[in-house]
Order: structure tokens, then C-alpha cells, then sequence
């Protein structure tokens, strides 16, 4: 194939008829950066206008209780708005969800209960037309998975021990490979499908069916993708021309994505070497200068940090802070060994300095021990100023993922578009020992008829007698039990996904993967750290059931001390990767949808703040409602050896048991990094390193002190962009909730004096 | 050989270059009124650790330590420098930076068994982070409970065996940053050849929570850090210039 649009480029595979294959361009023309920041631009006086009136809105829509308008009537699809702008004189890169800024839009595929109630809590009305079709006339997939629950799972899901689940929400985490639309345009990848679905033939097995179906769904998709641009007056059809024509023809995919699903996390992939190409290519043809090129990536940014969906309060409580995951990746290493650095790796991150720091996009810098010193420096510096960088470790992933895959959400990683993963959230693993304990009696949720606990499970033997715990008898009848719930998880997961695909399917981005595509069946883990050390004061300390009435153990005490997980102690850390070993060992066991390879995370976001709400006091001295620790980090304060034993009790989780991802928060004061600005920078590069090389997999990154968040709790109109990361992305912290700011506050900021 | 450790952190960023392990050490005889570790002030407290097994719980931090290293702090670390020297000992073929924060009060350089013990030190040791106190000695006393003489022989002597020092000097308001002082302390070390930082470590109250729970009264009750100005100044005045 020859495109007009390709001059200049170097052939491959990639420019094959018949071919999909971004990543073969990327790799015959990208040019890897191995410099420092200094050539970079300041913001220009569009961009500033731009960002000022979106600070203005952003103020408003704070005041107005965090939704400044909602569409209550018109159904969001590719093409149910006309243009919006925020500025158009401005506006280098268009196109909005509605056909107003801060507009939020109406999509009730996921759920029309969930709709409304989200519109409610913010003082607005359904359209009772609209309310009538999708109550009378079109299901949803909120209605398809709750006609095929059983009784089992609700109670499961209503004790909270299986939460977050994507039942009554998009279930996101599906990223598009928007980077073809730039390349091949849409016309050409229309074509590609057209042809596969020529060749779904054959036996009419309901797969083949669904195959052909879904195929068609690709291509309207593909079809309405075009309508959308032409709305904004551009022509996506055919390849991209330039810098500017890529970034805008790649934003529309995406914005087509935001605009078809209102997914968990909407992630966007990996996109800087990709654009870099053109924008390298835009510098040498003279057509563009360092500040216009910058101009065009700000304006990109400035975007995607203006997503936002219609959600009901709750939601907003379990993942707080409004998010929406549109996790970038950055940087990286290449399977050739050159870098995938490219100065629009900079160019990108820079964005935090010119607009100044915010959570979305959830900026994510693929580390390698073999980064670029320069980038490696660039990130640590921006990192300790604007805390809204998380870290993950290349040289983990890139050995069976490649060097295309990106991140959705925090931790995931796919390849992409050639994987689309099934998100699972979370079992509570630290309310599973409870259970076992207890024979599966709820130690919180009572039977609504007979006021009693709740019996979530099937009747299983509890542990009797006042005695200590003896540790034998509690592993036993945890394995069991979490036998027990494993299975239900994963057949309550295979009946959500069925119905998602059958009710809110991702057309739009299905269409931009390979028609073939890996998936992933992501589960989920919370409570490991509670968990691990509540085992390891049953085997170290003496653990004393407290029972109520009932006899339901409610409380634990605990005469002597024990090893406590996040001190690089191995007899605690040991019992933290046994648990994840063998509830990954017990979900891989099942059956799982459409032939996804189960994989599981150890992740919480925000929700370990929720899940903790609905958990008993637990045997490690954890009174019940208190927080559970995010992700896959020690409990509050019982880390004691400093930083880096913290890191390495973490980095000992098999991450090949939890390849969807294992999350780590660091928080530390600017002061316990180092003494100058120099040696702080010098010294997070070095812990990056080294937790990289030893096996970490995640880390997020915040830098202040205990004081400015305090500061920030009673002042928020001082702090408009104070961005924080919580276990896999970022908020910001006014957006946060009182108690899961409370619980960022307390959580263990490294501090040393 | 065993030693009595206080507590271990295994990311410390101030207490010498780079990423370092610090070890604290159980035990100190002075009692320095700003002190922030009272609770290591006892020599019967804290836990009793093999310099082997301490070797080994360092080196599983290896990977983070290549700008950086270990450093023996404490406490006293030099109360126990025959553990502290085999722990070296064990780290050095590894390739570890090693340094040793300490007040050098248990030199003593009439005692041929002391001066003996302090050299077999220097040759596993790449840094010492000196604390002088006090520059003057009946302010020193004062301060600590103990003349300055030892502090600064184990200077000379640190400077004569042509060992890295990092000079260190609390500022703390009324007691330790009068110019004159200052002035003072800069031509002693002036006189030092192998000087290559000096660091002020203002004075801070974070120390008070432990005197409260170890029920000791907290010497400097009400005390403030020293204003940026005045840190501003002991910094110019302590800035080597030969």
C-alpha cells in the first residue's frame, strides 16, 4: 500500500495490504531519545487561555457539587451530540463527550437504575422517554446479570466479601489501539474487518454467530467513528497527514471509546513513540517547531484531563475522586534494546509543569534499569514536584508481553490491541479468614429474616473452643474456604462478562483489535497484607477468639508479638505469597469465559477504605471498620524498618501468580529523600532501580509531607491541583472523600529525622 | 561477635552520600540535651545481633545501595567498634561505601589498645561523620556532660591517618549558633585536611515524643528550630574556605 500520508516513512509489514501493525511502524521509524528535558516549551498563550477557562469550569463544577451539568435525555453514542468546544478559536485538538464542556452524558447500557440514581443524587431528572425504553424495550446489562444471579452470589456480594464488582457499571479496562486510526485510516480498517468477517464462516456454532455479530457491531462502530470527526469537520477515512491530523485522528478513536462506555477505566495505551514519529517528521519538514509541537500534545492532554462520566455517589466512594483511568504508558525498553524514550515522552510528561499537575491522564513511566539516565532523572525530579507519576516495571512485563503493551486502569497490562482483559475487581481475602473462622457465617451482615449472621456460604466447620487459634486448623479451613470462594468468584465474573458482551458490548473498541484477540480473565485480591499478618499472629502470637452471644468469634486477643508483613521479615512475607499463590492456583481451576487466561491483581485503589468498612475486627489487632491496607502495601504504621523493607516484602509477591498486577503506594516526605534537590533526585532513582531489579512491580510515587496534606484537608480552595497517588492512579486529594483523606494522611509516609 | 542494635532503616537518605542502610546502635555515654534518640542512650537496651546476621540482612539491600551504602550510627557506634569492624569486614569485599556517624567521644588517644582498635577501623571505614557538639569545651560539658578534648583528637586523628570526614554541627538557638562559636569551630576545621562536607543539622523538637515516653524530662522543654536566617548564617560561616 502507498499512501500519500506515509511520505517520508520507512516500509515494513506495517504497509502491507492486509496488515494491522502499529507496532512494526513504530519500530521502523521511531528515533529513541536518549537526552535530557532542556529542549522543551513552555506552554503558549492558547494553551494558557484554554487552561485557564478549564480551571474556571473545574472551580464551578466544585462549587456546584461536583457535577456542573448533565445530559438527562439524550443517549450517548458516537453521534448523539453535535460539536462541542470549550474555546473553538483556541482549540488545536477537538472534540468533547457532549456538546458541552463539563457536560456529563447519559449512558444507561451498563444499567438504567444506576443512571438514574447518579442524576438524581446530583438534583437532575431522567428523561421519562428514556427511562421508559431501557426499562420497557432495551435491557441492560445491569438487568441481564441480576436475572441470572443466583442466591449464593448475592449474599456474597451484599456481605461485601466479593465487591466492586462490575455488575451494575461498565466494566472498562478494554483499550483500543487508537493509534490505527491515525495511521491507516478508518476506511482501510473498515476494509480489514469487512474481510474477517468474510472468513467467520462455516458451522453457525453460537460462537460463529456471535463472532459475525459482533463483526457487524465492529464496523457500524467503524462507520459512526467516521460521522463523529466529520461532526468537528474533519475526514478520518484516510491515513493521517501530520502531527496534528495524528493526535486528532487518535483522540477521536478514543473520544469515540469515552463516548460509546462509561467503563470503570477508560484507558487510552501507549502513544508517544507513535506520535513522536510524526512529530519528528513535522520538525524536519519545517511544518512544525518545538513550541507548536508542544502546543499540540498540552492541548491533547488538556483533553483527556476533561473526561468525565455520570456516576452515582457510592461509586464515587468505592474509586473516589470522579477518576477515569486514562492510563497513558510512557517509555520503556525495546526488544532490540534500543529505548522507546522519544523526546515526546518528555513532551508528555512535561504536561504536568506546563498545565501543572492533575491525576488524569494517569501518567505511566514503563521503567527499566536500562531507561535513559536523562528520562530516568526527568521522572524522578517531575515525581518529587507534582506526585502524579506511578511507576511499572518493564523489565517484569516486557519479557511475555513485548515491548507494545500498555497499562488499563493502574497495573494491568495488555498488548495493544491484541489483548482485552475481563475485569474482575475484588475478593476480600482478609474477610475470607474471617469466614473460615467462622464456618462462613458473616461476622457483620445479619440474615434479614432471621436476624441472625449471615451464613454467606455453605455451612462449613468453624473453629471451636476459647483456646489460641492453632494455626494448622485456621490455614486449613482458610484454603478451604477460600476454595469455596474462589469458584464462586469466577462463576460470578463468567456470568458478568457474558451479559456485558451481550448488552454493552465495546464495539468501537473491539473494532480498533485484532479480530483474534487474548483475553484475560482479571481477578482480583483485597486484605492481603491484613490477611498475611493476621495469620502470622496466629502462628507467632497467642490469639484469643472473643465470641458474642451467638458464638460468632467478633473480636481477637492477642497475647505476645509476631512478625509483621512490610519489614522484609520472611516468616510474615511468606504467608503473604502463599495466600496469593493459592487463590491464583484456585481461580486458574475453573472454567472461565470465552477461553480468558485467569490472571489476578493485587489492587484496591481507594476501596480498601470500603472494604474495610465491611470487615470484622480481624486476629492481627485490626479493629472492624477501620481501613484495610491499598493494593499490596503493609498495614498502616507496621512497617518499622524503613522504606525499603517495605519495598522488598512487597516485591517477594509472585508476580507470575499476579499477572494483572501488584500495586504499591510510597509516600514519603520530601526531607527522608534527601537533603538537596540533587540527591533527592538521585536517590528515587535509585530506589526505582533497585525495587525494579529486585522484582517490584508497581510503584506509585507521592513526595509531600503530612502537614501539606493536613493543610489541604482544611484549605482545598489553596490546593486546586493537589494530585496524590492512591495504589495505581491519581486524584485529587479535594475530590477525595473526609475518611479516605483521613486514610491517605495516616497511611505510613516515610519520614526520618 | 554480637552487637546491641537499636532499630535498623533501610532507606536512609541524610546520614551520609546516597541511599544508604543505617544502622543505629544500642548504647551512647553522652547525654546531649537536644539528643532525638534517648531511647538509645542505654546500653543494656535494644537487641543483640551477630555481625553476620546483620552482614546478611544488608546485602538482601545491595541492589539499592549503589549510589550509597552503609552507615553505623547510633547510639555510640564506636563504643562497639570491634562489631562494628567486623561487620565492615563482611561488607567491604562486596563493594559497600561504609561510614560511621559518630561523636568520637571514646577516643582515647593515650590508650595504645583504643588508638589500636580506631586503626584497624579506618582500613574497612570510607567516611566518618564527625558531631561536633560544641566547639567550646566548658559549653561542650555543658551540653553533653563531657569535655570536647576527645571529640577533636579523634578529628586530628581521623585528618592525620588522611580518612574522609564529614564535619556535623547541631544549630541549635542560644546554645550552639553564636558567631563566635561558629568562627571557632570554622578554623578548627580548617585545620582538618581531610574535611569534605560540613552539614548543619538544625536543631528540631521531633526527639520530645520519645523523652515523654521513656519518661525521662525533656531537657530543651519549649525550644524552637532555629530560624532559616540563622541556619542561612551558620552555613556561611561553616562553608570551607581555605
Amino acid at each position: 500500500m502507498d499512501f500519500k500520508a506515509w511520505e517520508g516513512f520507512t516500509s515494513g509489514k506495517w504497509s502491507n495490504k492486509g496488515e494491522v501493525n502499529v507496532r512494526d511502524f513504530i519500530q521502523h521509524n521511531y528515533k529513541p531519545y536518549d537526552g535530557d528535558g532542556k529542549f522543551l516549551a513552555p506552554p503558549t498563550k492558547d494553551t494558557l487561555a484554554l487552561w485557564d477557562e478549564i480551571l474556571v469550569l473545574s472551580d464551578k463544577e466544585r462549587k456546584a457539587g461536583g457535577v456542573l451539568s448533565a445530559d438527562v435525555k439524550t443517549v450517548s453514542t458516537l453521534t448523539s451530540h453535535g460539536a462541542g468546544y470549550i474555546d473553538k478559536k483556541l482549540e488545536k485538538i477537538v472534540g468533547l463527550q457532549t456538546d458541552e464542556p463539563f457536560k456529563r452524558a447519559l449512558q444507561p447500557f451498563g444499567g438504567i437504575k444506576m443512571a438514574e440514581q447518579a442524576l438524581n443524587m446530583y438534583g437532575y431528572e431522567i428523561d421519562p422517554e428514556v427511562k421508559n425504553i431501557f426499562t420497557k424495550y432495551r435491557k441492560t446489562h445491569n438487568d441481564g446479570v441480576y436475572d441470572a444471579y443466583t442466591p449464593e452470589m448475592r449474599r456474597a456480594r451484599s456481605a461485601h466479601i466479593l465487591t466492586g464488582l462490575p455488575d451494575t457499571y461498565g466494566r472498562g479496562r478494554i483499550i483500543g489501539d487508537y493509534r490505527r486510526v491515525a495511521l491507516y485510516g478508518v476506511d482501510y480498517l473498515i476494509e480489514c474487518k469487512e474481510n474477517d468477517k468474510l472468513n467467520a464462516d462455516g458451522d453457525m456454532t453460537p460462537d460463529k454467530v456471535r463472532d459475525r455479530e459482533e463483526l457487524s457491531e465492529q464496523i457500524k462502530a467503524l462507520k459512526a467513528l467516521k460521522q463523529l470527526a466529520a461532526i468537528y469537520g474533519c475526514d478520518i477515512s484516510k491515513p493521517a497527514e501530520n502531527a496534528q491530523q495524528a493526535i486528532q485522528a487518535l483522540y477521536f478513536g478514543y473520544l469515540a471509546a469515552v463516548k460509546d462506555q462509561n467503563g470503570a477505566a477508560m484507558s487510552i495505551g501507549r502513544n508517544s513513540t507513535f506520535l513522536d514519529i510524526y512529530i519528528e517528521r513535522d520538525l524536519a519538514r519545517g511544518a512544525l517547531d518545538e513550541k507548536s509541537a508542544q502546543e499540540l500534545i498540552d492541548q491533547f492532554v488538556m483533553k483527556l484531563r476533561i473526561i468525565k462520566f455520570m456516576r452515582i455517589k457510592e461509586y464515587n466512594e468505592l474509586f473516589s475522586g470522579d477518576p477515569t483511568w486514562v492510563t497513558e504508558s510512557i517509555g520503556g525498553m525495546g526488544m532490540d534494546g534500543r529505548t522507546l524514550v522519544t523526546k515526546t515522552a518528555f513532551r508528555i510528561l512535561h504536561t504536568l509543569t506546563n498545565l501543572g499537575p492533575a491525576p488524569e491522564p494517569n501518567l505511566t513511566v514503563l521503567w527499566s534499569e536500562r531507561l535513559p539516565e536523562g528520562f530516568k532523572r526527568f521522572c524522578a525530579e517531575l515525581s518529587i514536584k507534582t506526585s502524579a507519576i506511578q511507576y511499572e516495571s518493564d523489565d517484569l512485563m516486557r519479557p511475555e508481553m513485548g515491548d507494545d503493551y500498555c497499562i488499563a486502569c493502574c497495573v494491568s497490562c495488555m498488548r495493544v490491541g491484541k489483548d482485552m482483559q475481563f475485569f474482575g475487581a475484588r475478593a476480600n481475602l482478609a474477610k475470607c479468614l474471617l469466614y473460615a473462622i467462622n464456618g462462613g457465617k458473616d461476622e457483620l451482615a445479619k440474615d434479614k429474616v432471621t436476624g441472625k449472621a449471615m451464613q454467606v456460604s455453605p455451612e462449613f466447620a468453624a473453629v471451636t473452643g476459647d483456646g489460641p487459634l492453632k494455626f494448622d486448623e485456621v490455614i486449613k479451613k482458610y484454603d478451604n474456604m477460600m476454595d469455596w470462594l474462589a469458584g464462586l468468584y469466577v462463576n460470578v465474573l463468567n456470568l458478568i462478562h457474558y451479559m456485558h458482551d451481550k448488552y454493552s458490548y465495546e464495539a468501537l473498541e473491539m473494532a480498533l483489535h485484532d479480530t483474534q484477540v487474548r483475553r484475560f480473565f482479571a481477578t482480583g485480591i483485597a486484605g492481603l497484607s491484613c490477611a498475611a499478618d493476621s495469620l502470622s499472629a496466629i502462628k507467632y502470637a497467642k490469639v484469643y477468639p472473643v465470641r458474642n452471644e451467638e458464638g460468632i468469634a467478633v473480636d481477637y486477643r492477642i497475647e505476645g508479638d509476631f512478625p509483621k508483613y512490610g519489614n522484609n521479615d520472611d516468616r510474615v512475607d511468606e504467608l503473604a505469597v502463599w495466600i496469593v499463590k493459592s487463590f491464583m492456583n484456585k481461580v486458574k481451576s475453573h472454567f472461565t469465559y470465552r477461553e480468558s487466561v485467569p490472571t489476578t491483581s493485587i489492587l484496591t485503589i481507594t476501596s480498601n477504605v470500603v472494604y474495610g468498612k465491611k470487615t470484622g475486627n480481624t486476629p492481627d489487632g485490626r479493629r472492624a471498620g477501620t481501613p484495610l491496607a491499598p493494593g499490596a502495601n503493609p498495614m498502616h504504621g507496621r512497617d518499622t524498618n524503613g522504606a525499603l523493607a517495605s519495598l522488598e516484602s512487597v516485591a517477594k509477591l509472585p508476580y507470575e501468580y499476579a499477572r494483572d498486577g501488584i500495586s504499591n503506594t510510597f509516600s514519603i516526605t520530601p526531607e527522608s529523600l534527601g537533603k538537596s534537590s540533587e540527591s533527592r533526585i538521585g536517590n528515587l532513582v535509585n530506589l526505582m532501580d533497585g525495587y525494579v531489579k529486585n522484582g517490584g512491580h508497581h510503584l506509585n510515587v507521592n513526595v509531600f509531607s503530612r502537614e501539606t496534606l493536613l493543610d489541604a484537608q482544611a484549605h482545598p480552595e489553596k490546593y486546586p491541583q493537589l494530585t496524590i497517588r492512591v495504589s495505581g492512579y491519581a486524584v485529587n486529594f479535594n475530590k477525595l472523600t473526609r475518611e479516605q483523606q483521613d486514610d491517605v494522611i495516616s497511611r505510613t509516609i516515610h519520614s526520618s529525622y | 561477635m554480637t552487637g546491641r542494635i537499636h532499630s535498623f532503616e533501610t532507606f536512609g537518605t541524610v546520614d551520609g552520600p546516597g541511599t544508604r542502610f543505617v544502622v543505629f546502635m544500642q548504647g551512647c555515654p553522652m547525654r546531649c540535651k537536644y539528643c532525638h534518640n534517648p531511647d538509645t542512650w542505654d546500653f543494656g537496651g535494644g537487641k543483640e545481633y551477630s555481625a553476620e546476621e546483620v552482614a546478611h540482612n544488608i546485602l538482601r539491600y545491595k541492589s539499592y545501595l549503589s549510589n550509597g551504602g552503609v552507615t553505623v550510627s547510633g547510639g555510640e557506634p564506636l563504643a562497639q567498634s570491634e562489631f562494628v569492624y567486623e561487620l565492615f569486614s563482611a561488607l567491604k569485599p562486596h563493594g559497600l561505601h561504609t561510614a560511621i556517624d559518630t561523636s568520637g567521644i571514646t577516643f582515647d588517644k593515650t590508650d595504645p589498645q583504643c588508638v589500636g582498635r580506631q586503626q584497624k577501623l579506618l582500613g574497612v571505614t570510607d567516611l566518618y561523620l564527625l558531631d561536633i557538639k560544641h566547639i567550646d569545651d566548658g559549653a561542650h560539658k555543658s551540653l553533653t556532660g563531657f569535655s570536647n578534648s576527645r571529640v577533636l583528637d579523634f578529628a586530628k586523628f581521623l585528618s592525620d591517618n588522611g580518612k574522609d570526614i564529614w564535619i556535623r554541627h547541631v544549630l541549635a538557638d542560644g546554645i550552639t549558633d553564636s558567631d563566635e562559636y561558629l568562627y571557632t569551630l570554622k578554623n578548627f576545621i580548617n585545620s582538618l585536611k581531610t574535611v569534605r562536607a560540613v552539614e548543619v543539622l538544625p536543631y528540631h523538637s521531633m526527639g520530645e515524643v520519645k523523652y515523654e515516653k521513656l519518661g525521662v524530662p525533656y531537657p530543651l522543654k519549649g525550644a524552637k528550630p532555629p530560624a532559616a536566617d540563622r541556619i542561612e548564617n551558620a552555613r556561611k560561616i561553616l562553608t570551607l574556605t581555605r
